[in-house]
Protein backbone atom coordinates (compact mmCIF):
# COMPACT_ATOMS: atom_id res chain seq x y z
CA UNK A 1 0.00 0.00 0.00
CA UNK A 2 1.30 3.40 -0.96
CA UNK A 3 0.33 6.51 1.02
CA UNK A 4 1.22 9.93 -0.38
CA UNK A 5 0.49 13.22 1.37
CA UNK A 6 -1.13 15.58 -1.12
CA UNK A 7 0.51 19.00 -0.68
CA UNK A 8 -2.63 20.69 -2.07
CA UNK A 9 -5.07 19.55 0.61
CA UNK A 10 -2.88 17.91 3.25
CA UNK A 11 -4.63 14.54 3.05
CA UNK A 12 -2.49 11.44 3.49
CA UNK A 13 -4.04 9.70 0.52
CA UNK A 14 -4.16 6.01 -0.21
CA UNK A 15 -2.99 4.93 -3.65
CA UNK A 16 -6.58 4.10 -4.65
CA UNK A 17 -7.47 7.79 -4.21
CA UNK A 18 -4.69 8.80 -6.60
CA UNK A 19 -3.88 8.53 -10.29
CA UNK A 20 -0.30 7.96 -11.41
CA UNK A 21 0.97 10.48 -13.96
CA UNK A 22 4.35 9.00 -14.85
CA UNK A 23 7.83 10.45 -14.57
CA UNK A 24 8.13 14.01 -13.28
CA UNK A 25 10.28 16.92 -14.46
CA UNK A 26 10.23 16.03 -18.16
CA UNK A 27 11.15 18.82 -20.49
CA UNK A 28 8.44 19.25 -23.06
CA UNK A 29 9.73 19.30 -26.62
CA UNK A 30 7.15 20.47 -29.10
CA UNK A 31 7.08 22.56 -32.29
CA UNK A 32 10.56 23.45 -33.49
CA UNK A 33 12.35 20.63 -31.69
CA UNK A 34 14.31 17.92 -33.46
CA UNK A 35 12.79 14.51 -34.21
CA UNK A 36 15.11 12.90 -31.65
CA UNK A 37 14.08 15.34 -28.93
CA UNK A 38 10.42 14.88 -29.69
CA UNK A 39 10.71 11.11 -29.78
CA UNK A 40 12.53 11.16 -26.47
CA UNK A 41 9.93 13.43 -24.91
CA UNK A 42 7.12 11.18 -26.08
CA UNK A 43 8.55 7.74 -25.44
CA UNK A 44 11.74 7.62 -23.40
CA UNK A 45 11.41 7.32 -19.64
CA UNK A 46 13.83 6.34 -16.97
CA UNK A 47 12.88 3.05 -15.38
CA UNK A 48 14.61 3.44 -12.06
CA UNK A 49 14.93 0.68 -9.52
CA UNK A 50 15.34 2.98 -6.58
CA UNK A 51 14.88 6.73 -6.28
CA UNK A 52 12.29 8.03 -8.70
CA UNK A 53 10.37 11.29 -9.16
CA UNK A 54 6.78 10.99 -10.26
CA UNK A 55 3.64 12.97 -11.03
CA UNK A 56 0.50 12.04 -9.16
CA UNK A 57 -3.02 13.42 -9.17
CA UNK A 58 -5.27 13.38 -6.12
CA UNK A 59 -8.06 12.39 -8.48
CA UNK A 60 -10.66 11.19 -5.97
CA UNK A 61 -9.78 13.98 -3.51
CA UNK A 62 -9.01 17.59 -4.31
CA UNK A 63 -8.35 16.76 -7.96
CA UNK A 64 -4.97 18.50 -8.09
CA UNK A 65 -1.59 17.36 -9.37
CA UNK A 66 1.53 17.10 -7.23
CA UNK A 67 4.96 15.51 -7.38
CA UNK A 68 6.42 12.75 -5.26
CA UNK A 69 9.84 11.24 -4.66
CA UNK A 70 9.91 7.59 -3.69
CA UNK A 71 11.90 4.39 -3.95
CA UNK A 72 10.36 2.11 -6.58
CA UNK A 73 12.12 -0.84 -4.98
CA UNK A 74 11.15 -0.44 -1.31
CA UNK A 75 8.11 1.86 -1.80
CA UNK A 76 9.62 4.24 0.76
CA UNK A 77 8.25 7.73 0.19
CA UNK A 78 10.83 10.50 0.56
CA UNK A 79 8.44 13.38 0.14
CA UNK A 80 5.80 15.15 -1.92
CA UNK A 81 5.87 18.70 -3.26
CA UNK A 82 3.81 21.05 -5.43
CA UNK A 83 3.43 20.35 -9.15
CA UNK A 84 4.63 23.88 -9.91
CA UNK A 85 8.23 22.93 -9.03
CA UNK A 86 10.65 22.71 -11.98
CA UNK A 87 13.22 20.56 -10.13
CA UNK A 88 13.12 18.53 -6.90
CA UNK A 89 13.59 20.79 -3.85
CA UNK A 90 17.16 20.93 -2.52
CA UNK A 91 16.25 19.81 1.00
CA UNK A 92 14.45 16.78 -0.43
CA UNK A 93 17.50 15.87 -2.54
CA UNK A 94 19.68 16.21 0.57
CA UNK A 95 17.34 14.00 2.59
CA UNK A 96 17.36 11.31 -0.12
CA UNK A 97 21.17 11.41 -0.40
CA UNK A 98 21.42 10.87 3.33
CA UNK A 99 19.23 7.78 3.12
CA UNK A 100 20.68 6.49 -0.18
CA UNK A 101 24.40 7.40 -0.20
CA UNK A 102 24.90 5.44 -3.45
CA UNK A 103 22.23 7.36 -5.33
CA UNK A 104 23.73 9.22 -8.28
CA UNK A 105 21.46 12.23 -7.81
CA UNK A 106 18.71 13.83 -9.80
CA UNK A 107 19.36 13.91 -13.53
CA UNK A 108 17.13 15.86 -15.87
CA UNK B 1 -42.75 24.39 -12.82
CA UNK B 2 -41.43 20.89 -13.39
CA UNK B 3 -42.01 18.16 -10.83
CA UNK B 4 -38.49 17.63 -9.53
CA UNK B 5 -37.62 14.05 -8.60
CA UNK B 6 -34.64 12.92 -6.60
CA UNK B 7 -32.85 9.82 -7.84
CA UNK B 8 -34.63 7.31 -5.54
CA UNK B 9 -37.68 9.24 -4.42
CA UNK B 10 -36.50 9.41 -0.81
CA UNK B 11 -35.94 5.67 -0.34
CA UNK B 12 -34.74 4.53 3.06
CA UNK B 13 -33.39 1.37 4.69
CA UNK B 14 -33.30 0.51 8.37
CA UNK B 15 -30.18 -1.53 8.88
CA UNK B 16 -27.22 -1.44 11.22
CA UNK B 17 -27.45 2.28 10.46
CA UNK B 18 -30.34 4.03 8.80
CA UNK B 19 -29.73 4.88 5.13
CA UNK B 20 -31.95 7.58 3.65
CA UNK B 21 -31.90 9.18 0.26
CA UNK B 22 -32.09 12.79 1.33
CA UNK B 23 -34.13 14.16 -1.59
CA UNK B 24 -33.26 17.12 -3.76
CA UNK B 25 -30.66 19.58 -2.50
CA UNK B 26 -29.57 22.85 -4.07
CA UNK B 27 -25.84 22.59 -4.80
CA UNK B 28 -23.52 25.12 -6.37
CA UNK B 29 -19.96 24.55 -7.49
CA UNK B 30 -17.99 27.75 -7.06
CA UNK B 31 -14.48 27.96 -8.45
CA UNK B 32 -12.21 30.93 -8.17
CA UNK B 33 -9.53 32.51 -5.99
CA UNK B 34 -10.54 31.39 -2.49
CA UNK B 35 -8.34 34.12 -1.02
CA UNK B 36 -10.14 36.95 -2.77
CA UNK B 37 -12.20 39.47 -0.83
CA UNK B 38 -14.93 39.59 -3.45
CA UNK B 39 -15.35 35.82 -3.31
CA UNK B 40 -15.52 35.86 0.49
CA UNK B 41 -18.19 38.55 0.30
CA UNK B 42 -20.16 36.66 -2.35
CA UNK B 43 -20.09 33.44 -0.29
CA UNK B 44 -21.14 35.34 2.82
CA UNK B 45 -24.06 36.85 0.98
CA UNK B 46 -25.10 33.49 -0.52
CA UNK B 47 -24.98 31.26 2.55
CA UNK B 48 -24.09 33.63 5.42
CA UNK B 49 -20.78 31.88 6.07
CA UNK B 50 -17.07 32.56 5.72
CA UNK B 51 -14.83 30.68 3.27
CA UNK B 52 -13.84 27.46 5.06
CA UNK B 53 -10.29 26.29 5.67
CA UNK B 54 -8.99 23.28 3.70
CA UNK B 55 -11.08 20.12 4.33
CA UNK B 56 -13.59 22.09 6.39
CA UNK B 57 -17.35 22.33 6.02
CA UNK B 58 -19.56 24.86 7.77
CA UNK B 59 -23.29 25.13 7.94
CA UNK B 60 -25.72 27.77 9.05
CA UNK B 61 -29.34 28.83 8.75
CA UNK B 62 -29.05 29.78 5.05
CA UNK B 63 -27.05 26.81 3.83
CA UNK B 64 -23.62 25.25 3.98
CA UNK B 65 -20.22 25.72 2.40
CA UNK B 66 -17.55 23.07 1.96
CA UNK B 67 -13.91 23.24 0.87
CA UNK B 68 -13.48 20.99 -2.17
CA UNK B 69 -10.03 21.92 -3.51
CA UNK B 70 -7.63 24.88 -3.38
CA UNK B 71 -9.84 26.68 -5.91
CA UNK B 72 -13.27 25.15 -5.39
CA UNK B 73 -16.11 25.38 -2.88
CA UNK B 74 -19.41 23.57 -2.71
CA UNK B 75 -22.35 25.67 -1.56
CA UNK B 76 -25.64 24.14 -0.52
CA UNK B 77 -28.91 26.06 -0.38
CA UNK B 78 -32.56 24.96 -0.62
CA UNK B 79 -33.19 23.39 -4.05
CA UNK B 80 -35.49 26.14 -5.34
CA UNK B 81 -33.02 28.88 -4.38
CA UNK B 82 -30.00 27.52 -6.25
CA UNK B 83 -30.63 29.31 -9.55
CA UNK B 84 -31.05 32.68 -7.85
CA UNK B 85 -27.95 32.10 -5.74
CA UNK B 86 -25.90 31.31 -8.87
CA UNK B 87 -27.14 34.51 -10.52
CA UNK B 88 -26.12 36.52 -7.46
CA UNK B 89 -22.69 34.91 -7.25
CA UNK B 90 -22.08 35.47 -10.96
CA UNK B 91 -23.01 39.14 -10.61
CA UNK B 92 -20.90 39.64 -7.48
CA UNK B 93 -17.86 38.03 -9.12
CA UNK B 94 -18.28 39.56 -12.58
CA UNK B 95 -14.86 41.23 -12.35
CA UNK B 96 -13.04 38.10 -11.26
CA UNK B 97 -12.05 34.87 -12.96
CA UNK B 98 -14.55 32.42 -11.50
CA UNK B 99 -17.17 29.80 -12.22
CA UNK B 100 -20.50 29.36 -10.46
CA UNK B 101 -22.68 26.47 -11.62
CA UNK B 102 -25.89 24.96 -10.35
CA UNK B 103 -25.05 21.24 -10.05
CA UNK B 104 -28.12 20.28 -7.98
CA UNK B 105 -29.48 17.88 -10.60
CA UNK B 106 -26.11 16.20 -11.09
CA UNK B 107 -25.94 14.91 -7.55
CA UNK B 108 -27.49 12.40 -5.19
CA UNK B 109 -27.45 12.94 -1.42
CA UNK B 110 -27.75 10.31 1.30
CA UNK B 111 -27.96 10.51 5.07
CA UNK B 112 -26.55 7.76 7.28
CA UNK B 113 -27.61 7.80 10.89
CA UNK B 114 -26.73 5.58 13.80
CA UNK B 115 -23.85 4.74 16.11
CA UNK B 116 -22.04 2.70 13.46
CA UNK B 117 -21.81 5.27 10.65
CA UNK B 118 -18.00 5.23 10.74
CA UNK B 119 -17.94 1.43 10.38
CA UNK B 120 -20.22 1.57 7.35
CA UNK B 121 -18.04 4.19 5.63
CA UNK B 122 -14.88 2.29 6.52
CA UNK B 123 -16.09 -0.70 4.50
CA UNK B 124 -15.76 1.25 1.28
CA UNK B 125 -13.35 4.14 1.57
CA UNK B 126 -9.58 4.46 1.93
CA UNK B 127 -10.13 7.75 3.81
CA UNK B 128 -9.44 7.90 7.53
CA UNK B 129 -12.91 7.89 9.09
CA UNK B 130 -11.69 7.38 12.66
CA UNK B 131 -12.49 10.14 15.15
CA UNK B 132 -8.87 11.31 14.81
CA UNK B 133 -9.32 12.32 11.18
CA UNK B 134 -13.04 12.58 10.63
CA UNK B 135 -15.46 14.51 12.83
CA UNK B 136 -18.19 17.13 12.46
CA UNK B 137 -16.76 20.06 10.52
CA UNK B 138 -14.49 17.92 8.30
CA UNK B 139 -15.32 17.02 4.70
CA UNK B 140 -13.55 14.26 2.82
CA UNK B 141 -13.64 13.64 -0.90
CA UNK B 142 -12.62 10.11 -1.68
CA UNK B 143 -13.95 6.83 -2.95
CA UNK B 144 -16.92 5.12 -1.35
CA UNK B 145 -17.85 1.70 -2.66
CA UNK B 146 -15.43 2.35 -5.57
CA UNK B 147 -17.15 5.50 -6.83
CA UNK B 148 -16.28 9.14 -6.18
CA UNK B 149 -18.07 10.65 -3.19
CA UNK B 150 -17.82 13.42 -0.64
CA UNK B 151 -18.93 12.89 2.93
CA UNK B 152 -19.07 14.83 6.17
CA UNK B 153 -20.55 14.41 9.63
CA UNK B 154 -23.45 16.57 10.67
CA UNK B 155 -23.21 15.08 14.17
CA UNK B 156 -21.30 12.24 15.85
CA UNK B 157 -23.91 9.78 14.61
CA UNK B 158 -24.96 11.27 11.29
CA UNK B 159 -23.15 11.48 7.96
CA UNK B 160 -24.11 13.16 4.70
CA UNK B 161 -22.86 11.41 1.55
CA UNK B 162 -22.88 13.13 -1.84
CA UNK B 163 -22.15 11.40 -5.14
CA UNK B 164 -23.00 11.81 -8.81
CA UNK B 165 -26.64 11.19 -9.58
CA UNK B 166 -25.60 8.80 -12.35
CA UNK B 167 -24.33 6.40 -9.66
CA UNK B 168 -27.02 7.30 -7.11
CA UNK B 169 -28.85 4.00 -7.29
CA UNK B 170 -25.58 2.08 -7.12
CA UNK B 171 -24.52 4.11 -4.09
CA UNK B 172 -27.82 3.49 -2.33
CA UNK B 173 -27.55 -0.24 -2.93
CA UNK B 174 -23.94 -0.24 -1.78
CA UNK B 175 -24.80 1.69 1.39
CA UNK B 176 -27.69 -0.67 2.17
CA UNK B 177 -25.42 -3.69 1.69
CA UNK B 178 -22.70 -2.13 3.85
CA UNK B 179 -25.32 -1.40 6.51
CA UNK B 180 -26.78 -4.92 6.52
CA UNK B 181 -27.56 -5.95 10.10
CA UNK B 182 -25.06 -8.35 11.59
CA UNK B 183 -22.21 -7.35 9.30
CA UNK B 184 -20.60 -4.75 11.54
CA UNK B 185 -18.38 -4.97 14.59
CA UNK B 186 -20.50 -4.89 17.73
CA UNK B 187 -21.22 -1.28 18.55
CA UNK B 188 -21.58 -0.26 22.13
ZN1 LIG C 1 -5.35 16.66 -2.42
Amino acid sequence: MLLLTCPNCGVEADETELSAGGQAHLKRFAAGSSDDEFESYLFHRSNAKGVHFERWRHSYGCGKWFLAARDTNTLEVFGTYPAQTPEPPKDLIAAIKKKRPDWKGFAK
Amino acid sequence: MSDVQSVLGGASFDGAVKVTEAGVQGMITLRGDLGSEALAKAVKSAVGLAVPAPLAVKSGAKGAVAWMSPDELLLTVPYDQAEAAVAKLTKALADEHHLAVNVSDARAVFTLSGDAVRDVLAKGTPADVSPAGFKPGVIRRSQLGLVAAAFWMTSDTEVTVVCFRSVGEYMYNWLCTAAKPGTLPIVS
